[in-house]
Parts: structure tokens; sequence; C-alpha cells
């Protein structure tokens, strides 16, 4: 039975789109039929990020409403075996996502998929609501600061009490913390939080710390999901982080600053 | 010296004082004085709260008699005093009634604004007291934009409270784990509501009214299990040590 797993934080820019895009392909690389749906309408990137936004016909929201059938509208990646893309509509707003049709799609989905993810847009609204609803499991993609750690707070509070396993009183949603936009420079002076604070204050289990990295915007504005930089920071990162994920005992990696020879630091060069 | 100063001092010296001033009594309204159940079903009344009625002074109210038919009015008056009621007086009724109520010693009295008149709840409870409310448990974290009330009894939460959450109660509020939203006790104006925590990191904590917020607390006990309780008009917090 395929999993559906949703990619949320409440706020937004923290990285749930980048987060969602490299989890799809980490699993698929891994040899799991995976999906990935972009939740966002009305704000459509993930398939920017993807690199498949000039192969959109249909969408998300044209299959919700009958107008294409889920093959046509779903997008094979070109790089990556068993990875599909759904994306969503740039033209509809988030009222398009009705509770019948979502859940009409995601059961046709599980059916062809190992894995379901959902790329959840910002805020608790609708659109929020309807990507953590179905879900099995949640990554909460928080940034190590006081706002982005509260909004993660109440999305673990939603997911507690609005999704479809808390209404009808079954297992609850399994909850990863995903700290992301990590900068071990500026947690040591003090300007960012500690994955412990922040630990402290969800207290879930984590998932994985990526690393503040120029890579992944890079990444994003070349449409390859960072995981496939296996030398960047942040690609190994992820792809630690889908490991974990699947039940592999991986140590944390990224959490405390790398250490500098003399030589680094007489010249100034950053780590 | 004029008339009416001296008229005043009389007064003054005067070894009495008469007043003018209004009283809540009870009024029996006599419906069918010669039932046959008629003092045994206000004798199982005045036993509900034996106290309140012990030697109540009692107004006959003879407006609501069913009937013109003539009762027996001193006979009734000997059968309230058995009962520890002591008749004061009529108002109502016929001028014949009120001629047979003047003759046995009750004067006639003028209409008065009318309260329904019951002993107080706490006399009432000669019942068995009702079962005390147990308390709201809440197992898991709350988490921020999560509001639980208490209504009419104490919370007791096993997890931390979030920022941005809000824990309320009628009674008391515990939280054992870290205090990080707000907390309000006593929200009727029950001010003998606490709040115990294990670790004071709140946004806000309050007891009936009375309310801190986080940049008032004493360093001291920032972080810290406390007990917080009204003492007196101010909310006192205090630190205590755990386990």
């Amino acid at each position: 039975m395929a999993r559906i797993i949703v990619m949320t934080s409440g706020k937004g820019g923290v990285g749930k789109t980048t987060s969602a895009a490299s989890f799809a392909t980490g699993f698929a690389l891994r040899g799991h039929r995976t999906v990935v749906i972009d939740f966002d309408v009305g704000l459509r990137n993930l398939d920017l990020v993807m690199g498949c936004e000039r192969r959109v016909v249909f969408d998300f929201i044209n299959v919700i409403n009958g107008e294409a059938k889920l093959h046509q509208a779903l997008i094979k990646d070109k790089r990556v075996d068993n990875l599909s893309i759904l994306p969503t509509s740039q033209t509809r707003d988030k009222e398009a996502l009705t509770r019948d049709g979502v859940e009409r799609v995601l059961a046709q989905l599980k059916d062809e998929f190992d894995v379901v993810i959902c790329d959840s847009p910002a805020g608790i609204e609708k659109g929020a609501l309807m990507a953590l609803y179905f879900a099995d499991e949640a990554v909460i993609v928080t940034n190590p600061e006081v706002s982005s750690v509260r909004d993660s707070d109440r999305i673990l509070g939603m997911l507690a009490a609005k999704s479809r396993r808390a209404e009808l009183e079954l297992e609850p949603v399994r909850e990863h913390l995903l700290l992301t936009r990590y900068d071990t420079a500026r947690v040591e002076r003090g300007e960012m939080l500690t994955v412990e604070d922040v630990l402290e204050i969800l207290a879930i289990p984590l998932l994985g710390v990526v690393p503040e990295s120029q890579s992944v915007l890079r990444a994003s504005n070349i449409g390859q999901p960072v995981i496939l930089d296996d030398k960047s920071n942040a690609g190994q990162a992820y792809a630690d982080a889908v490991g974990r994920f699947l039940g592999e005992q991986i140590e944390h990696r990224f959490v405390k600053p790398e250490r500098r020879g003399l030589f680094d630091r007489l010249l100034g060069r950053p780590a | 010296m004029t008339e009416s100063d001296s008229d005043a001092d009389r007064e003054r010296e005067a070894p009495y004082q008469l007043r003018g001033t209004s009283f809540t009594m009870m009024v029996l309204r006599l419906i069918d004085p010669e039932a046959p159940g008629f003092f045994s079903q206000l004798s199982a009344k005045l036993d509900q709260a034996p106290n309140f009625y012990a030697n109540a002074p009692v107004i006959l109210d003879l407006d609501g008699l069913a009937s013109e038919r003539s009762f027996h009015l001193p006979g009734l008056v000997r059968r309230l005093r058995s009962l520890n009621l002591v008749p004061v007086g009529v108002h109502g009724g016929t001028a014949t009634q009120q001629e047979a109520a003047a003759t046995a010693g009750l004067p006639v009295l003028p209409a008065g604004r009318s309260t329904r008149f019951e002993p107080p709840r706490a006399e009432a409870a000669a019942a068995p007291p009702p079962a005390p409310k147990p308390s709201l448990v809440i197992p898991e974290p709350v988490r921020s934009g999560r509001q639980i009330y208490a209504e009419g009894t104490s919370l007791v939460v096993l997890a931390p409270v979030s920022p941005g959450a809000e824990v309320v109660a009628d009674g008391d509020i515990h939280v054992h784990g870290p205090l990080r939203g707000r907390a309000i006790a006593g929200l009727k104006g029950e001010r003998g509501a606490r709040i115990v925590c294990g670790a004071l990191e709140a946004e806000m904590v309050s007891i009936a009214g009375r309310y801190r917020v986080n940049e008032d607390f004493d360093p001291d006990v920032a972080k810290k299990p406390v007990h917080i309780s009204l003492v007196g008009d101010a909310l006192t917090i205090a630190a205590y040590r755990s386990g």
C-alpha cells in the first residue's frame, strides 16, 4: 500500500518545494515508484524546481474536475526512472481543491505508486489542509528561527486535530522534523536557534538537518532537484534524510561547524 | 433657635427611633388550606432546609384561594406555628377573611413586590452533594494555536504547552512539562485556583482576572518548576523543587 507523505511547514519560504522535489527524487532513485503533487494551486512552483514546466499540458485541478485523465496530467521525469510529477494549476485558486476530488485522485495514485508526496502550500487554509488531510506521514520543514518553529508547531497541532487519521481516530500521522537552511556559523554566533532548541519546542523525531547552501538556489534555477548534486552538502543531507525515512541508521551530519585548518583560518576562507 | 430645630433635638433625645424600612419576607400563598395533603407537603418542603425555615416570619396571601370557601384561620395559624413558621400578617382576601385575621391578631398588609423566595443553594444541598467533576486530562502536547478550556473543572496537561497555545480552566491548571503559552486559571473568578507547571516559560499567566506577562516574571523563577497562586490580591509565583 502506498504511503502518502505531506511536506508542510505553515510558514512560507522555508524549503517545502525544494524538499518535496529532493525527497521524491531520492525515493525514486532507491527504486520506489514515486509521484509528487503540487498542492499550491495558483502559485505553481514544483514544476519549475523539477525542471518540467515546459511539459505541462493538463494539471491536478483538471483531473479533479474530470477535464483530463490522470495519465494525461502526470509528467514522467526524464532523469530518474519511477518518478512522476503532478503539477497544479496557476490560474485557479485553492477552492478548486475539493475533498472528494483530492481523495479520488489520491486513491488512483495509490494503486500505481509506492510513495505519494504532497507538496503543501504555506498557510493553514484550505490548500494546506487538503495537502495534509490524507497524509500517513508528515515531514515538517522548519528553519532555525522562532517564527518558523511556531508555525511548524501550529501545523503539528492541525495534523493532530484536522487530518483524516485524527478525524477517524486512526493511528496518528507519523511526524518527522526536517531542519533546513541550517547555518552552523550563525548558530555558533547565537544568531540562529540550535537543533536542540527546535527539538525542545517541537518534540518530534529529527529526520535530518539540511545546511544552508548556495547549491540549493542554483539547483532551483536550473530545475534540478538538489539531491542530484551529490557534491553539495545540501544534496548529501537530503540523501541521508531519505535513507533515514526508509529506516536506515545514518548519523546526523552538518550539525556542528566544520573544522577548518589553520591555513583556511589565516586566509579567511569560508568553511 | 427655630421651632423645627427644637423638634429635631427632641427626636434625637427620644428613647426610640421610628424609621421605615423594607424586609424581604416569605409569603405563603394559600390555594386550598383544607386540602388533605396541605400540611404534609408543606412540612416536606420545610424539611429540605430546616435551618433556613426555622422560626421564619411568614405572610399569608389569601388572594390565591381557590374559592370563597371559609376555613378556620386560627387553626391554620396554630398548625403553622407547630411547623416552626411564624405568621405575622395577611394580605388580600375578602373583607370577612380580613376581619377574621384581625380577630386572630394578624394585621392586613398592602401588596408588596414579589420575588422568588428560595433558600440559599448551600442549604439546599442537604441532599447528597453532587460528585466533583473530574479534571480534563490532555495527554499530548498542546500545540500553537490550540485552545483548551476545562469548563467547571481543572485541567491537567501531561506534555508541554507550546508558545501561542492557550490553556484555560475554571479550576486549577497543572502542566507536567514546560508551560510556554498562556494559562488562565479560575476563569470565572475562583480566587483559590492555582497554576502549577514543570517549567515557567509562559507568555502570560492569570488567576481570577489577575495576570502577569512574561516580561514581569522574576528571573529567579524563569524556566523553573513553579506554583502560582493569589496571595491577597497579588499573583504570586513561587519556585518549588520537583522530584
